[in-house]
């Protein structure tokens, strides 16, 4: 109740409220997930009873035992809200700005966080112990974990057809390789952006229309989503497709580890690759912005770092921690993955997927 | 004749104002705030940017070839959906519902499963068979607008199948009977007197499948690759991935054009044909399918055809695939697998929570849409004195299909803006209580739908002799309206609960990780790689299609014990 | 003033009723002016041809339409401001009335639900009443096995059931074949005077009139012509007209 004494009061308008509250109290019982309407049940202010919000997308999925603790620790109690993927996760936060969905953010990723930073969505904040390499962006949003968008190839596919696997982003445009590859649309699906700026970083803001031209020529198809391009048109998912090249990501292979451990049926094209890195923050106008620091602090421990693989399939961003023994052998990084500048990409993004539409959807 | 018919079929019972104000108020009081409120605030976000109203988005939308050519996209798959649906969905509706057979009920629940299952994972599906590689790969229908129309029709035939075999098996077979007499074949019999009866239901029906065809999201995605796209995916996009809400905000209210007038005609055509059936119990109506007869059996083998052929073959795949352990060989190693959160804990929760949330939010969707829908059908299908009145009435009925033809982004975006106020200290936005609202605000159109024909089917004369026998306008509805109607709410309390176990849109918006409905989780687990993911994601469907393939069956054998003794 | 008095009834369609929209259609005059006694325990029929507004007229007496002009009252009670269901009057239509989702009992009993009767007192009742229409013990039939003429009959035990003030028959045999109707027309009356029931019985049938009514009254085109005893009417006929709808074509008659 207190949160209603707060800044928007004065908006409120009364109906609604008393129309929404309502059908709080009708749902309270049957709706919501577990501890929904705790917060209001105990009349409490939540920012004094150490409640905060995690706003993320819908790939989150760290081990509740690892909350708990950090729940346990703190005398924080943590909820929750995943928002969509990532693209829609930025937006809404943009959207919701002035009464924001939570106290903290995690999952905004370098294709979209100039965004963030430019619509204000997050407040400055340095973690004590940033690890090294881990560099943030505009003071604002803490680098947590990355992943590497790459090519992947079906390697029994090219050994049985006595073919080189490809290496590079031009291999993949020779007619050796025509009518093999499967990526997904740039415009609905966020390993299709990223890799759509792997090619602007390998072939210049003015280059990369002649690639996907040539790429087109070669008979590249162009799947909406990433699990339609996995599942049914990639031959090494071992679901009947047909082509031995897919846009994946560089964690895949260990996915496709073989039953006996010792090798993988899948590999990625490490000189393909563009790094979405995934950061956090604290939100601009937060209830309780102690509680979303010592969120982000804790997303940035040890623990949760060494969770990361298992859990959310992206490396930590603290190079120091162990990674897990298969990704060690059959999910390597890409040394050196194209890089955009991210003001870069939040300025041309739509500019950039409308040219890439006209070039490869006509 | 003819004249004192309709005077009469006109004429309604004095108004109770309080009843009839509660009636009305309460629906619209909740399509305002669920529905109307959120897309109107994000469409006015969209021309109102900066404070300064900006109608720009206006020229630019319009004059872009694409926006014509998705506008032409959606209406033609729009149609060709309806059409065919309505096509394949009447023998089915006959052969279900006018003839009985060992079996029809496990039928009947089958018919209604692709309603229900996630759009994703029937775009897989359909993907799978469609691909070069595929049982249908020699089609050639891999991103064509035949493919997209086969799934359309695929998840929409179950509506016409139901809601006209609802009004069907109630038919009197008498009058067709008499037209047999008078020496009308079995196809003038057809044509001049069932199916002049059965309009009403076949027009409802066509309207909420055009609706579903217009707006129709993952599978036009998945189907229809990069080449075609729809308004609502234009949407989708614009809304989601660049936040142009100008954009967006102007190819939000063509839709609404299109669907008004996709509504408009099919409530004109409605009008024409609404009269006052005279209903039987459908016990009585359907006959056993014989053998002998060349005409049950033509309509046995294209009913077969069309549920091997459309239904089982996809549903196959899926069922096979699902048995299928992640080194080839077979055993229920994926259903197993529910109990747990998947490989390398893909989820959250566990596939099995997540079917006791979906049951628990279906039901308390189910409630919320039977009371609102109730009461929508209920005042709509009375033909108030006033011309004005009945304007009103009708434009009710239309407000409450409009749910149906508006992106769930937009809902779900708009509830973000217009929710920004925590009540009794809870976010509505990110409490997961909103989900069933949701989930209701899309199946009242099929609540109102499917009980509304019946409702408009009560001959007047019976409430008429009701309230000279001395019943208040409150004893009429709970002695006449509301045992006919039984029947129908039996069959709207299915269909909402099928809508509410597999809706996904506005969801994945609303729920919380921990409260992850069934197909909020088979969309993750199908989002991420591994053998193991998407064979549970497949087992996962399998258990979403039994569910509500139950739920129906259940829903029905309920409501003929209920009315079974009195009918 | 004892039993229906209707005076100057004028019923109107088509013209909106609490909506300012005018001039865009004047509407239908169904019944003009008329002006009619039922005295207590008398059947007056209404006789005409299909559109001459005798319907109309007994829907608003019943209440079921609202009156443009004129007035309804009973027992010198004026009825303008009481809702149908407070009428304690009985509606029979040609057809489609039973309810068919309760059995024949139920149907029958639907006015006595809302009477303090016990349920055994509601039960002798209804079966006392199937008896007086020759239903005797079809409590349990389903009314959808019924024939044409059954139903008619359980309609009219239904409406009987309440003891209404007055009864109100709109075309209740029409729906039956000739033989039929003629039988259960006299059936009707003698179930009428027998439970000493005042009744307007709607027909387009001069005979059926004949056989049921004390009085008859003969309308067209929403004006009574005449209204008096079958004989009366045979013998001194008002007009042409009246002649005419009697089945006795008059010899000067050029219609």
């Amino acid at each position: 109740m207190l949160r209603l004494s707060g800044a928007h009061a004065g908006t409120i308008q009364a109906g609604t409220v008393a129309g929404a509250a309502a059908v709080a109290l009708l749902l309270a019982g049957c709706g919501g997930g577990s501890g929904s309407g705790d917060s209001g049940s105990d009349g409490s202010d939540p920012a004094a009873s150490g409640t905060v919000t995690l706003v993320t997308h819908d790939s989150w999925a760290l081990d509740e035992k690892l909350v708990e603790g950090f729940e346990e620790e703190s005398g924080l109690t943590v909820e929750v809200s995943a928002a969509g993927d990532a693209g829609t996760l930025v937006n809404q936060l943009v959207l919701t700005k002035d009464s924001p969905l939570g106290d903290a953010v995690f999952g905004i990723d370098n294709t979209f966080a100039s965004r963030a930073l430019e619509a204000g969505v997050v407040e400055e904040y340095t973690p004590a112990d940033l690890p090294e390499g881990a560099e943030q962006l505009g003071g604002a949003l803490t680098p947590i974990d990355q992943g590497d968008v790459c090519v992947n190839a079906d390697e029994a596919w090219f050994e049985k057809s006595d073919l080189d696997v490809p290496r590079t982003l031009e291999d993949l445009a020779d007619p050796e390789y025509q009518d093999l590859l499967v990526v997904s649309n740039p415009a609905t699906s966020s390993p299709g952006l990223a890799f759509l700026l792997a090619t602007v970083g390998a072939f210049g803001e003015n280059g990369f229309e002649d690639y996907w031209a040539s790429l087109a020529d070669n008979g590249v198809k162009v799947a909406d989503s990433w699990e339609d391009a996995y599942y049914v048109d990639f031959s090494g998912a071992g679901e009947g497709g047909e082509r031995p090249l897919v846009l994946s990501y560089a964690t895949s292979p260990a996915f496709t580890v073989t039953e006996d451990g010792t090798g993988t049926t899948t590999s990625a094209l490490l000189e393909t690759c563009f790094r979405q890195v995934e950061y956090a923050g604290v939100l601009a106008g937060s209830d309780n912005p102690e509680g979303a620091q010592a969120l982000v602090d804790f997303l940035l421990s040890a623990d949760v770092q060494a969770a990361l693989p298992e859990s959310m399939y992206m490396y930590p961003a603290d190079s120091s921690v162990e990674l897990p023994k298969d990704w060690q052998k059959f999910a390597p990084q890409a040394e050196a993955p194209f890089e955009v500048e991210p003001a870069e990409v939040s300025e041309h993004r739509d500019e950039w997927i409308e040219r890439w539409t006209e070039t490869v959807v006509g | 004749m003819d004249r004192d018919r309709r005077r009469l079929s006109r004429a309604s019972l004095r108004p109770a104002p309080l009843l009839w104000g509660t009636a009305v108020a309460v629906p619209l009081g909740f399509l305002g705030v669920f529905f109307a409120w959120p897309v109107a605030a994000l469409v006015v976000r969209g021309f109102v940017p900066d404070g300064a109203l900006d109608l720009t988005g206006f020229t630019d939308v319009l004059s872009s070839p694409r926006t014509w050519r998705l506008v032409g996209l959606t209406l033609t798959q729009a149609v060709l959906g309806t059409a065919f649906s309505v096509l394949l969905g009447l023998p089915l509706a006959y052969l279900l519902y006018r003839r009985s057979f060992p079996g029809r009920g496990l039928v009947r629940g089958l018919v209604t499963v692709p309603f229900v299952l996630p759009a994703v994972v029937v775009g897989v599906a359909f993907r799978t068979l469609f691909a070069p590689g595929g049982t249908l790969g020699f089609l050639g229908l891999e991103e064509s607008l035949a493919g997209i129309v086969v799934a359309l029709v695929f998840f929409n035939v179950s509506v016409v199948v139901r809601t006209v075999g609802g009004l069907w098996e109630r038919l009197d077979p008498r009058t067709e009977q008499a037209a047999a007499s008078l020496g009308a074949g079995p196809a003038r019999v057809f044509r001049t007197v069932t199916l002049p009866s059965l309009a009403p239901a076949v027009a409802s029906a066509a309207a909420v499948v055009f609706l579903f065809c217009a707006t129709a999201f993952g599978v036009v995605l998945v189907l229809g690759g990069v080449r075609y796209g729809t308004i609502e995916t234009e949407i989708w996009t614009r809304t989601t991935q660049f936040l142009d809400l100008r954009s967006a905000s102007v190819l939000s209210i063509m839709q609404l054009v299109v669907i008004s007038g996709a509504l408009a005609v099919s409530a004109r055509a409605r009008r024409r044909r609404e009269a006052a059936l005279h209903l039987v119990s459908a016990r009585g109506s359907a006959r056993r399918l014989s053998w002998r007869s060349p005409q049950d059996v033509t309509v046995a083998l294209v009913g077969a055809a069309i549920v091997v052929g459309l239904m089982v073959l996809p549903m196959a795949g899926l069922v096979t695939r699902s048995l299928r352990e992640p080194d080839g060989s077979w055993g229920l190693g994926n259903y197993a697998a529910l109990g747990t959160t998947g490989e390398r804990n893909a989820l959250v929760v566990t596939v099995w929570e997540a079917a006791a949330t979906s049951l628990r939010i279906a039901l308390a969707a189910t409630v919320i849409s039977l009371v609102v829908g109730g009461l929508v059908a209920l005042v709509v299908s009375r033909r108030p004195r006033s011309a004005g009145a009945r304007r009103a009435v009708s434009t009710l009925d239309g407000l409450f299909m409009l749910p149906l033809g508006v992106s769930a982004v937009t809902v779900g975006f708009g509830f973000l803006i217009t929710m920004d106020q925590p009540v009794l200290g809870v976010d509505l936005r990110t409490s997961g209580l909103l989900v069933p609202v949701a989930q209701a605000v899309v199946a009242i159109p099929l609540v109102v739908r499917t009980v509304l024909p019946v409702l408009r089917a009560i001959d007047p004369r019976l409430r008429e002799v009701a309230a000279v026998l001395g019943s208040g306008p409150g004893r009429v509805l709970r002695t006449v309206d509301l045992p006919i109607a039984l029947r129908s709410v039996g069959l709207a309390t299915g269909f909402a609960f099928a809508v509410s176990l597999g809706e996904f849109g506005a969801t994945s918006f609303l729920a919380r990780p921990d409260g992850a409905t069934l197909p909020v989780v088979i969309y993750r687990l199908i989002g991420r790689p591994g053998a193991e993911n998407y064979g549970m994601a497949l087992a996962a469907s399998v258990v979403l299609a039994v569910l509500t393939a139950t739920v129906m069956m259940v829903a029905e054998r309920l409501r003929d014990e209920r009315a079974g003794g009195e009918f | 003033m004892a039993g229906l008095e209707i005076r100057d009834a004028t019923v109107r369609y088509g013209v909106p009723t609490g909506s300012a929209r005018s001039g865009r259609s004047a509407g239908v005059t169904a019944v003009d002016r008329v002006s009619l006694t039922v005295a207590p325990g008398e059947v007056v029929a209404l006789l005409g041809p299909s559109g001459c507004g005798k319907s109309s007229l007994l829907r608003a007496v019943a209440g079921l339409e609202p009156l443009a002009g004129g007035s309804i009252g009973y027992d010198g009670e004026e009825l303008a401001g009481v809702p149908v269901h407070k009428r304690r009057f009985g509606l029979m239509f040609q057809e489609g009335q039973l309810f068919p989702h309760r059995d024949v009992r139920r149907n029958v009993g639907y006015g006595l639900e809302t009477q303090e009767l016990s349920r055994a007192e509601r039960d002798t009742r209804v079966s006392a009443l199937l008896d007086l229409v020759g239903l005797a013990g079809y409590e349990r039939r389903s009314v959808l096995t019924l024939s044409g003429g059954e139903q008619q009959r359980v309609a009219l035990a239904r409406a009987l059931a309440p003891r209404p003030r007055l009864l109100l028959l709109d075309e209740p045999l029409s729906a039956l074949d000739r033989q039929l109707r003629e039988r259960l027309a006299g059936e009707v009356r003698a179930a009428l005077v027998e439970t000493g029931t005042t009744a307007m019985f709607v027909t387009h049938d001069h005979t059926e009139a004949s056989a049921v009514a004390d009085r008859v009254g003969v309308m067209d085109r929403g004006r009574l012509l005449q209204v008096a005893a079958p004989d009366e009417l045979r013998t001194a006929p008002a007009s042409d007209r009246v002649t005419e709808f009697l089945g006795l074509r008059g010899s000067q008659s050029g219609v």
